[in-house]
C-alpha cells in the first residue's frame, strides 16, 4: 500500500485565542503548535498500522510555510516514512486542496488518509475537496478501515448508527475517533526523524476562494448563578421561568 | 437563478438540521430576490415539511444513493445548473461534511462551513472557528458559493406553503462504493445526539457504568438525549457516540447539564455552544462553573433525585 496522510498544524488545545492586526490575524505569539489531533492519532496511525500489516509507505503532506517543520518531525517521529511539504500559506480550503490534488496527481497513491477536521477552522472540508479534484470515491468521518486486497472495508458513522462501507483503492477516507490508539513518538523514532526526507515543493497557482475579513470572539456568559444543593428541585423551575430553557 | 438546498431524509424523515438548511436558504433567496429550491433522495411522502420550512418547489432524485459522495455530486451539481443556482446550501450534518465539499471543487466555488448566520449582502458569512472558541467573518470571493449551516443554530420557519415535488433523474454515473450493511446504534425514540435540544452528559464523577440510572431518568422525563466526557466513553462505561468534545461530537443544544464533569478545555470545545449550561458538580473550583449559567457545587448522587423529583412534577403539569 502507498499511503499519503495529510497532516495539518493547529494551536495546541490549552491555547490561549487572541488576534492582532485589528482581529484579523490569529496571534501565534506564545502558542504552542501541535499536530491536528485528528490527523496524528486516527490518520497517521491507522496508515502506520496498515503499512505495518500489509507493507508500503506511509508519506506525509502538509501545505504549509516553514514553521511547519517541528510538527512534521514528530509525524516521521510516530513512524511516516519520509514526508513533503508544499511551501505556501494555508489561505483556504479550496487553495489547500488543489494544492494536495496537485501533488498526489499521477503517483499512484492507494490511500489518501486525512483528519476529520482541523481544530482551528473546523472545516471537514479538504478532504471531501481532494476526492472531487482527483475524481476518486471519499469516505467522510470514517472510524474503522480493514483491507483485504485492494478492497476496504471501512465503517463510517451516519445519523443514528453506522454503516458498513466497500470501496476499492484508490480512495480517499477522513478520520475520525476510534480508527487507532494515539502513539507515543520514542526515543528511537526521535533520532530517526532527524534524517528522515522531508522535501519542500513549491506551490502551484491558485486564487483564494474564501478570506477572512476578521474575528471576534462569543459573547461572554454573564457568570454562573448558584443554587444550594439542598435547593436543587428549584432548578427546573429557574430553567422554565428565567431561563427559558425547558 | 434560485438558491439550491440539500435537504437530508432519514428513512423518509427530514431532520431539524435539514428544515434549518432548507430557511437558511430561503433567507438567502430572499437577499437575492429568487426562491430557494430544495433537492432529496430516497423514499418521501409529499414534500416532507420542505415547503413549509421555505423551500419552493422540491426535486426528488429517488434512486440515488446519498452515502455515494460521487453520485450525489453529479446529481447535486446537475440540479444547480438546471435551476441556475450560483449559491449552494447544505446543513454541516454527516451528509453534508460528505458532499459539500467535493460540490464546492466541483463548481470552483468557495465553501464556508459550518455558517452561523445568514450572509452579509457582500456575502460575509460567520462561522465558529477555533472549537467555538472564536467566531470567524469569512467573505466568499467566488461566483459560485457552497455554504453549510450548523446545526442548531438557525431557526425554522413556518410558511404555511407545501412545494411542489417534480422527479429529477440527473445520470449519478458509475457508483464509487458499496453499501454493505447499515447498523441502527440508537434505541428506538432515542434522540441523535446531535439534534438533541436538551442533553445531559455524565463524566468521571459518576464513578462507574452502574450509577448512570439516574443520567438516564432525567434525560428521559426532559425528552433529552445523553452524552459523556472522553475518558467516560474510552474506560467503556458509556458507547463512544456519546463522546462528546474536541475529539469528539460538537453539540449546541439548547440546555446541557454537566454532571461530574470538570470542565476541560477539550470537552467545553464540544459543548460550549450550548445556550444554557447547568454545571453539577462537588468541586466549587471545577473548571466547568466559569463556562455555566446555573451551578450546584454538591453530591451528584444528592443533588439528582431532587431535580428528577422536581422534572417529573415539571413534565406532568405541562
Ligand atoms: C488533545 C486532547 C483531546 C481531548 N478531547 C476530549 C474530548 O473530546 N472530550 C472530553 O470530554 N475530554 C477530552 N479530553 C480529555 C480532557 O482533557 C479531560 O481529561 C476530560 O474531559 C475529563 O473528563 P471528566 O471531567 O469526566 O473527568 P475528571 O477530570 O476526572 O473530572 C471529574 C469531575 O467530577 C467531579 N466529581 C467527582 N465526584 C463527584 C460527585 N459525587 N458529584 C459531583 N461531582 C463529582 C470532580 O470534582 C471532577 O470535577 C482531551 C484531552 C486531550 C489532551
Ligand atoms: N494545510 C494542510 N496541509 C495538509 N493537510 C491539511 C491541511 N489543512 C487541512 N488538511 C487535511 O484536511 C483535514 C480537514 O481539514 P479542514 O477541512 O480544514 O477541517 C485535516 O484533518 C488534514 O488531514
Amino acid at each position: 500500500m502507498k499511503i499519503l496522510v495529510c497532516i495539518s498544524k493547529a494551536p495546541d488545545t490549552t491555547s490561549k485565542i487572541a488576534f492582532s492586526d485589528n482581529n484579523t490575524k490569529f496571534d501565534e505569539n506564545g502558542v504552542q503548535f501541535i499536530v491536528n489531533p485528528y490527523d496524528e492519532w486516527y490518520a497517521l496511525v491507522r496508515a502506520l498500522e496498515i503499512k505495518e500489516t500489509l507493507g508500503g509507505t506511509v508519506t506525509t503532506l502538509s501545505v504549509g510555510g516553514a514553521d511547519y517543520e517541528p510538527i512534521i518531525r514528530k509525524a516521521l517521529a510516530i513512524g511516516a516514512d519520509d514526508a513533503v511539504r508544499i511551501d505556501a500559506a494555508e489561505s483556504d480550503s479550496l487553495y489547500v486542496a488543489k494544492q494536495i490534488a496537485n501533488y498526489a496527481k499521477g503517483k499512484g497513491f492507494d490511500i489518501i488518509f486525512c483528519g476529520k477536521e482541523t481544530i482551528n477552522y473546523n472545516g471537514s472540508v479538504v478532504p471531501g475537496m481532494v476526492a472531487e479534484l482527483l475524481d476518486l470515491p471519499y469516505v467522510a468521518l470514517a472510524h474503522k478501515i480493514d483491507l483485504a486486497g485492494n478492497t476496504a472495508t471501512i465503517m463510517r458513522e451516519v445519523p443514528g448508527g453506522e454503516e458498513v462501507l466497500e470501496v476499492n483503492t484508490p480512495f480517499v477516507l477522513s478520520a475520525a475517533k476510534g480508527m487507532a490508539e494515539q502513539r507515543i513518538p520514542n526515543m528511537r523514532g526521535i533520532m530517526a526523524a532527524r534524517t528522515k526526507p522531508l522535501a519542500v515543493e513549491a506551490a502551484s497557482a491558485a486564487d483564494a476562494s474564501t478570506t477572512v475579513k476578521g474575528y471576534s470572539l462569543p459573547p461572554a456568559k454573564s457568570g454562573c448563578k448558584y443554587i444550594t444543593p439542598e435547593n436543587a428541585g428549584d432548578l427546573i423551575r429557574i430553567l422554565h421561568e428565567e431561563a427559558k430553557a425547558l | 437563478m434560485s438558491v439550491l438546498v440539500y435537504a437530508d431524509n432519514h428513512q423518509g424523515k427530514f431532520p431539524k438540521s435539514s428544515l434549518e438548511a432548507v430557511s437558511y436558504a430561503a433567507d438567502i433567496a430572499a437577499m437575492l430576490g429568487t426562491d430557494a429550491v430544495a433537492i432529496t433522495t430516497g423514499a418521501i411522502q409529499g414534500d416532507g415539511g420542505l415547503g413549509q420550512a421555505g423551500a419552493s418547489k422540491v426535486l426528488h432524485a429517488a434512486q440515488v444513493n446519498a452515502s455515494d459522495s460521487q453520485q450525489m455530486t453529479r446529481v447535486i451539481v446537475a440540479a444547480a445548473a438546471h435551476v441556475s443556482a450560483s449559491v449552494v446550501v447544505f446543513s454541516h450534518d454527516i451528509a453534508g461534511k460528505l458532499v459539500a465539499p467535493r460540490v464546492a471543487a466541483r463548481l470552483d466555488a468557495g465553501l464556508v462551513p459550518g455558517a452561523i448566520a445568514i450572509p452579509t449582502s457582500d456575502f460575509v458569512v460567520k462561522k465558529n472557528v477555533f472549537s467555538g472558541k472564536a467566531i470567524a467573518d469569512i467573505a466568499l470571493n467566488t461566483a459560485n458559493k457552497v455554504i453549510t449551516v450548523l446545526p442548531n443554530s438557525y431557526g425554522v420557519k413556518a410558511t404555511g406553503n407545501t412545494a411542489p415535488v417534480e422527479a429529477f433523474n440527473a445520470d449519478a454515473g458509475a457508483a464509487g462504493i458499496k453499501v454493505k450493511e447499515v447498523k441502527a446504534e440508537s434505541k428506538d425514540g432515542e434522540i441523535p445526539l446531535p439534534e438533541a435540544e436538551i442533553v445531559v452528559s455524565g463524566g468521571r464523577g459518576m464513578k462507574g457504568p452502574e450509577h448512570w440510572g439516574p443520567i438516564e431518568e432525567l434525560a428521559k422525563i426532559l425528552g433529552a438525549a445523553t452524552a459523556c466526557s472522553r475518558p467516560v466513553a474510552d474506560i467503556g462505561w458509556r458507547p463512544h457516540h456519546e463522546h462528546v468534545g474536541q475529539t469528539g461530537v460538537t453539540i449546541r443544544p439548547n440546555l446541557y447539564f454537566a454532571i461530574g464533569i470538570s470542565g476541560a478545555i477539550q470537552h467545553l470545545a464540544g459543548v460550549n455552544g450550548s445556550k444554557t449550561i447547568v454545571v453539577i458538580n462537588k468541586d466549587p473550583e471545577a473548571p466547568f462553573f466559569k463556562a455555566a449559567d446555573y451551578g450546584i457545587v454538591g453530591d451528584a448522587f444528592e443533588v439528582l433525585p431532587k431535580i428528577i423529583d422536581a422534572a417529573k412534577q415539571f413534565s406532568a403539569s405541562k
